[in-house]
C-alpha cells in the first residue's frame, strides 16, 4: 500500500467527495470533479482510489445505484429511479443495478416490497427474541 | 461454539437523531425499523460495508426490564460519555476525519499515529465514543 497523500490533498479529494455526495444525480464529469480537487485527472483518480479503494467513476455510479436501491424501496417505479438518480439510459441503468445488486430493479424492488409487508404482519420475526424479551415486547419468533 | 455476532446494542438519547447521525453523517444505512405498540421502537442501522452486523439504536428509555430510575441513570452515563465505547475500521482514517470534520461531527481526538497505527476517536450525538483505525497498517506519514 502507498504512503499516505499530503495533508491538503486529503481536504481536496474529500471535497471531491462530498461534491459527488451532493450532486449525484447531475450530469458530474470527471473535469468538473478533478476541477474541484484542483488536480490533473490521472494523479487525481488514482490518489481518489488510494482513500476509497475505487476510482471516482464506479463511485459515482455506486452511489447512484444506492440511492436507487432507496427509491425502489420507497415504492417509486423503474423509470423514474433511473432518472432521479441520474442514469440517462434504462438499460444501462438496469445492467448496472443488477451487477451491483445481483438482481433486476424490479425483482429487487418486489423483494423489499414482501420483506416490508412481513415486517408489518409479523414484526417479531425481525427482533431477536432477546431483544424482545429484554424490551418487554411478546416473544413469538426468533428470526434466525 | 459461537460464530457469529449479529447484533449489538448503542444506546441513545433521541432514536430519531441518532438514525440521522448514523445515516447522514455516519454513512450507515438504515436496516430495520419497526414501530412498536406502546410507544417502543426496534430500530437498527449497518455499517457500509457489514451489512449483516445489525447495530441498534436502543433508547435510553424505561423499557421492559429497565424502571425509570435504571433508564435516567444510564441516560446520564451515555450523555456524559462515561458508556458507550466501539471501535470503527475504515480504509483512511485521515480522509474519514477530514469528511466527518467537514460534517460537524465531533472529534476528541484527531488522527493520531500510534505504535500499532494510526487512530482518531469520534463522539456520536448522544455522547458514545468510537474509534476509528485502519483495516490496513500504513508504511510512512504525511
Amino acid at each position: 500500500m502507498e504512503p499516505y497523500p499530503k495533508a491538503y490533498l486529503y481536504k481536496r479529494i474529500v471535497q471531491a467527495k462530498l461534491l459527488m455526495d451532493e450532486r449525484f444525480s447531475e450530469p458530474i464529469d470527471g473535469e468538473l470533479i478533478c476541477g474541484e480537487a484542483a488536480f490533473s485527472q490521472s494523479h487525481f483518480i488514482r490518489l481518489f482510489k488510494q482513500v476509497y479503494g475505487v476510482v471516482p467513476r464506479v463511485y459515482l455510479s455506486n452511489l447512484r445505484l444506492e440511492r436507487a436501491k432507496q427509491l425502489l424501496e420507497q415504492g417509486m417505479g423503474v423509470t423514474d429511479a433511473c432518472s432521479s438518480v441520474g442514469f440517462r439510459s434504462l438499460p444501462t441503468f438496469s445492467r448496472a443495478f443488477k451487477r451491483y445488486t445481483g438482481s433486476a430493479p424490479t425483482v429487487f424492488q418486489q423483494v423489499r416490497a414482501e420483506r416490508a409487508k412481513h415486517i408489518v404482519e409479523q414484526p417479531m420475526d425481525h427482533i431477536p427474541s432477546c431483544y424482545a424479551q429484554w424490551l418487554g415486547w411478546p416473544q413469538i419468533r426468533d428470526p434466525g | 461454539m459461537i460464530a457469529r455476532i449479529t447484533h449489538l446494542s448503542v444506546y441513545v438519547l433521541d432514536q430519531d437523531e441518532a438514525l440521522a447521525f448514523y445515516v447522514d453523517k455516519l454513512g450507515f444505512k438504515k436496516h430495520t425499523d419497526i414501530p412498536m405498540h406502546g410507544g417502543g421502537r426496534w430500530l437498527t442501522v449497518t455499517a457500509p460495508e457489514q451489512p449483516d452486523l445489525e447495530v441498534a439504536l436502543m433508547p435510553t428509555a424505561p423499557w421492559g426490564a429497565w424502571n425509570a430510575e435504571n433508564a435516567a441513570t444510564m441516560r446520564n452515563l451515555v450523555q456524559q460519555g462515561l458508556f458507550g465505547f466501539a471501535a470503527f475500521k475504515c480504509k483512511d482514517v485521515r480522509a474519514t476525519y477530514e469528511e466527518l470534520h467537514a460534517k460537524g461531527v465531533e472529534f476528541t481526538m484527531p488522527p493520531t499515529e500510534q505504535p500499532f497505527g494510526i487512530i482518531a476517536v469520534l463522539k456520536d450525538n448522544s455522547g458514545n465514543s468510537f474509534s476509528l483505525s485502519e483495516l490496513e497498517p500504513r508504511r510512512g506519514k504525511r
